[in-house]
Order: structure tokens, then C-alpha cells, then sequence
């Protein structure tokens, strides 16, 4: 069951093109078959983790000596966001992907970058994990190169350069914790590093995988090529990248290694709080200035993951929960608002604010499900965005960190000001010229912004039973984190 | 120790290359000195001193031999990195066309 969170995806990416060659049209309906089936599975996994988690070892070879997948707490909760943004991804691109040729390389990436995430999420192996971060990377680098205009290659270029800076240096770090404790999986490196590690290789490791995944979910002083390689990617793509992507190889992989394999210390709590209030404020305060639509959402998307990773880093139960809920709220309304932002390049041809002007009237579907997204990201009540503000701040002020309690109420502020200047340029301005020409998008691009827009609202409703249901196993599996050993290794 | 030093400057040569170079072929030429000097690093850990193959026979007995993990994962290693290298090389090709040329100052002037 675990095994095909990956499987299917990859045989979709190696059908697609054959498919494609015989009739166009087709690619996008095996790909959109391929996420439902995905998101159908996740769904099941929730269930199916409630009576405890499932390992399986891939081949039959037994876990310390063979690659074995793990679905726990932790990892539905991310198969979660990833096939759920996925599909509704796919859905937008129906119609969206038209205007650019070859749409069967376009699923092929798309499938095997659902297939690489959908990995590092159920690995329980090191270098396995690496792998799949490798083949959601390259597929991701591609995306971003997908318009092939020389803004966008430049773009790619850069990204790939930081990328693979990323990757070496979590690789050194799995060779140099590979050499020290001869092997790779996961739950027997926690079991003899907590019998006999050195503290100097420790901290070595987890310096180098720190510095290798926050270049990959784009963490502050490792953030200068996000602000250009997503904006660049095609909108559904862009979506999958800020709301998905650096969230899955960048935070998930981080957390997981930092709460299961190793210890988590207060000395490590105290540079994921820093990075976090460095990267909240630093985040929005670039993104003030901007003009170009997606670029200032890339911007907020450094600060929101700012708020995940110090909401972790406080380490206290509550702040797990704010930060993991937020990292789910981000998820629904940044992918909402690169999707907005996709529709209105679709309608007007331009993503420059000035220029957009006013283009509320003509639609009505994007305008009022960017307005539901913005005031969930600005932290407004009652919408998603607030609760797990909210738990973030509470957590903070409980945990004695006054500093960080009011970075965040600072940053939700300018943040609020931010997408209030969005939706004053960009829907409700005195309508300009442009706007006599343009329409509404199409039905599937209607669709996929208004069910995101529908799950910001129900989640800020009904955020009680949510919690309870995916945050607080999520949650468990960290703050017990050396129950992972056991979980694997069998007593 | 001293193989293990000499691997890590190759490592960082390669990153210095790759991080400085104002041409766009330099910088993939960097990031393959990197790439195989943590190839090379991985290789190191499971090299004995006149270790054997480790293939068993059923008459034969082996003392020491050289350990074959590093050497499977350096396998996969190496086609992630040619990967990489062969979409780096793609992309600057594109780039090539849209700027007639390799200089990282002159793509930005152009782009303005």
C-alpha cells in the first residue's frame, strides 16, 4: 500500500508521453486520473494510520539491512498537502497549460515530481531520501525552465545552481554520518547515535544538513534564488513549488532528521527561532515594494515559512501544532494566490499590479477567491490563516520568547497592508482600459480556485476536529521522536 | 587522512568554481568537481588497504575486503549527477541562443 504512493505516479510519468504522441489530449487525462487515485489513497492512509503506523520493508529485505517506507503521523499529514495540491493543480492546468506547447512533457514532469515528493514523504531510508529529493528537484528545475524565455532559463539556471549546492552538502553529510555508524536507514543511525555518537560529528552533520535543506525551502540567508524561480514557472507549477515543494525537501526532511534521527537541543531550537524571525521579517519587508504579482507572493512565501519553522523550533507541543498548522493553511492559500495570479496573467497578459487595474468587476470568481486567500494569509478572523497565527503567538509567549511573540503580530500586520495594496491595484481600483476587453478563466481554472478558497474557509470554521484528526498524530510523532526507532526496528 | 583532506579541497575547489566563475560553462565544470569529489569521498569509506572483491566462493575465505554499499549508492549517485549536468548544459545552450553568450554580467545587462 505504502509503495504505491510512488509507483503510481512514476508509471504515469513513463505513460504520459506515450500516450501524448498517440493524441494530444489524452496526456491530461491520465494525469488528472493520477492525482484523484493519489489523493483517494492519501485519504485512505489517514484511516489507515489510526491503528497505528504501517512499515514496509521494500523487497522483503527487513529494515536495518533493507529500504523500508514509512507511513506515520507525520507522513500522511504531508502526502496530504502533496496530493491534494497536486490534483487541484492538475485540474487548473487543464485548461491553463494550452498556451504553451508540448503539454505531454509538461504531465511527465508534473507525474514525476508528485512521485519524487510522494517519496520523500514515505522514506525511512537516508540515501533513499536523497534520491527522491534529487528526482523532485530535477523535475522542479525543469518546470521553472518550462516557458523557455530567457527570463525564465535565467531563473532555472540560478535555481538549479543553488539546488545542487543544496544537494552536495546533504549528500557530504550522508556520506560523512554514513562512514561513522555504516548505515544508511534512518531508525538504526537514531539508535547508534543515541548509543554512541560524538557529539562534534553530530553537530558537523546536522550543520551541513541544516545549511543543505533551508537552501531548499528557501529560509533566509539562503533565499535569493526563490524570489526568481518561482515567479517564473508556469502558474499551477508555481503553485506546487511555494505551497508544496519547499515545504516537503526543505521542511519536512529537515524536521524529521532533526526530531527522529538526532536529538532535538535546545541549541538547535534556538537557530531554527532565529532563522524563523530573521526570515518572517526579512520576507515581508522585501515584499512590500514589489509590483509584479507572483514576485511579491514569493516573497511572502519566504516570511510564512519563517512563521512555520519558528513555530517548530519553539519545540513546545503548541508550537509544533501552530507551526505544522500553518505550514497546511500555507499551503491552501499561497497555492490560491499564485492561482489567482496565474488567471489574471491568462485574462489581462500581465502581472504588473498597475497595470492589472480594476479587473474585479469582469471576475468575479478570481476576485473573490483572492480576497478569501489574502485575508487568510494577512491573519484575519475567521479564516484559516488566524488559528494557526494565533496557536504561534500563544505558543511563543507561553514558551517565554517575548521577542518572537511580537515579530509575529509585526510581520502580520505589514503583511495585511501588503495584500491590501494587492487587492486595491489589482480588483477594486477605478476600472482601466484593459478591463473592457477581458473575461472570467475557464470553468477548471473557476474550479480549482474556488474549492481552495471553499477549504480556507471550512478549515478556519471547523479548525477544532482538524487538529484533533491530522495535527495532534502529526504532532506526536515528533515530540516522541524516539519512538520512531522502535516503530521500525520492532521493540 | 591525508586522502580524506585532499578530497574535501577538490570539494571545495569545485564549489569555489562553481560559486565565483563568471562563465556559465565554468560554473557546470565546477559543479562536476564537486560532484566527483563526493563521489570520490564515499568510495574512500569503504576502500581497505589490499582489501579483496567481495564476492564469496564457497572454498575461499576473506579477511578483508572492500565494503560494496558505498559503491551501489555512488552507482546512483552518478546518474543523478549526470542528470543534472545534462539539463545545466540544456538550459545554458537555451541560454546561449536567447544572449549570444557565456558571460553571467552580460545576460544580466541584456535582461536590464
Amino acid at each position: 500500500m505504502v509503495v504505491f504512493f510512488v509507483v503510481i505516479p512514476l508509471l504515469a510519468a513513463f505513460l504520459v508521453p506515450l500516450v501524448s504522441k498517440m493524441r494530444e489530449g489524452s496526456a491530461r487525462v491520465l494525469a488528472v486520473l493520477t492525482g484523484s487515485l493519489l489523493l483517494l489513497l492519501s485519504i485512505a492512509g489517514i484511516f489507515m494510520v489510526k491503528n497505528g503506523s504501517i512499515v514496509y520493508s521494500l523487497g522483503g529485505w527487513r529494515p536495518p539491512f533493507g529500504i523500508c517506507m514509512v507511513l506515520d503521523g507525520l507522513s500522511v499529514f504531508f502526502l496530504l498537502i502533496i496530493n491534494l495540491i497536486g490534483f487541484i493543480a492538475l485540474i487548473y492546468s487543464w485548461d491553463y497549460i494550452k498556451r504553451y506547447s508540448s503539454q505531454g512533457l509538461y504531465y511527465t514532469l508534473f507525474c514525476l515530481m508528485l512521485s519524487g515528493l510522494n517519496g520523500v514523504a514515505v522514506s525511512g531510508d537516508l540515501f533513499n531520501l536523497y534520491v527522491f529529493l534529487e528526482i523532485t528537484s530535477i523535475a522542479s528545475y525543469a518546470l521553472v525552465a518550462f516557458g523557455t524565455q530567457a527570463e525564465e532559463l535565467e531563473a532555472a539556471f540560478k535555481y538549479m545552481v543553488l539546488g545542487s549546492v543544496a544537494s552536495a552538502f546533504i549528500l557530504l553529510a550522508i556520506g560523512i554520518l554514513f562512514g561513522s555508524v555504516s548505515t544508511l536507514n534512518m531508525a538504526d543511525i537514531a539508535r547508534s547515535l543515541a548509543d554512541s555518537g560524538s557529539r562534534k560529528l553530530i553537530l558537523f552533520c546536522l550543520g551541513l544538513f541544516t545549511m543543505g535543506f533551508s537552501l531548499k525551502a528557501g529560509l533566509v540567508p539562503f533565499h535569493t534564488w526563490l524570489p526568481d524561480a518561482h515567479p517564473a514557472a508556469p502558474a499551477p507549477v508555481s503553485a506546487m513549488l511555494s505551497g508544496v515543494v519547499i515545504k516537503v525537501i526543505g521542511i519536512y526532511a529537515l524536521i524529521r532528521l532533526v526530531f527522529n534521527v538526532f536529538i532535538f537541543t535546545p541549541a538547535i531550537s534556538q537557530i531554527f527561532i532565529w532563522m524563523g524571525i530573521i526570515s518572517m521579517s526579512v520576507g515581508v519587508l522585501l515584499a512590500i515594494g514589489q509590483w509584479d504579482f507572483k514576485r511579491l507572493l514569493a516573497y511572502h512565501s519566504i516570511s510564512q515559512i519563517g512563521y512555520v519553522i519558528f513555530g517548530i523550533g519553539l519545540g513546545t507541543p503548541l508550537g509544533i501544532i501552530g507551526g505544522l498548522f500553518h505550514l497546511f493553511n500555507h499551503s491552501l492559500f499561497k497555492s490560491l494566490l499564485f492561482l489567482n495570479a496565474g488567471s489574471l496573467e491568462y485574462a489581462t497578459g500581465t502581472r504588473k499590479l498597475q497595470e492589472i487595474n480594476g479587473s474585479g468587476r469582469a471576475m468575479p470568481f478570481t476576485s473573490v477567491s483572492s480576497l478569501v486567500a489574502s485575508l487568510s494569509i494577512a491573519g484575519v478572523p475567521p479564516l484559516c490563516g488566524f488559528w494557526s497565527k494565533l496557536i504561534i503567538i500563544i505558543a511563543a509567549f507561553q514558551a517565554g520568547n517575548i521577542i518572537g511573540g511580537i515579530t509575529c503580530i509585526l510581520v502580520g500586520m505589514v503583511t495585511l497592508a501588503s495584500f491590501l495594496k494587492v487587492q486595491k491595484y489589482a480588483f477594486s481600483k477605478q476600472a482601466g482600459d484593459i478591463v473592457s476587453k477581458i473575461k472570467e478563466v475557464p470553468l477548471t481554472m473557476v474550479a480549482a480556485m474556488s474549492v481552495l478558497a471553499l477549504f480556507c474557509v471550512l478549515i478556519g470554521l471547523f479548525f477544532v476536529p482538524f487538529l484533533d484528526q491530522l495535527i495532534r498524530p502529526a504532532t506526536n510523532v515528533l515530540l516522541e521522536g524516539a519512538n520512531y526507532v522502535n516503530l521500525i526496528l520492532g521493540g | 587522512m591525508s586522502l580524506y583532506i585532499l578530497c574535501f579541497i577538490l570539494f571545495l575547489l569545485g564549489f569555489y568554481c562553481l560559486l565565483v566563475k563568471q562563465n556559465l560553462i565554468k560554473k557546470i565544470i565546477g559543479f562536476g568537481i564537486m560532484e566527483y569529489a563526493i563521489n570520490l569521498f564515499f568510495i574512500l569509506l569503504g576502500y581497505r588497504w589490499e582489501g579483496e572483491a567481495p564476492i564469496l566462493d564457497k572454498h575461499q575465505v576473506i579477511v578483508n575486503f572492500v565494503d560494496p554499499l558505498p559503491q551501489a549508492l555512488i552507482l546512483t549517485s552518478i546518474v543523478i549527477g549526470l542528470g543534472i549536468t545534462a539539463l545545466m548544459v540544456a538550459i545554458v545552450i537555451r541560454i546561449y541562443e536567447k544572449h549570444k553568450s557565456f558571460d553571467i554580467n552580460e545576460i544580466r545587462k541584456l535582461r536590464g
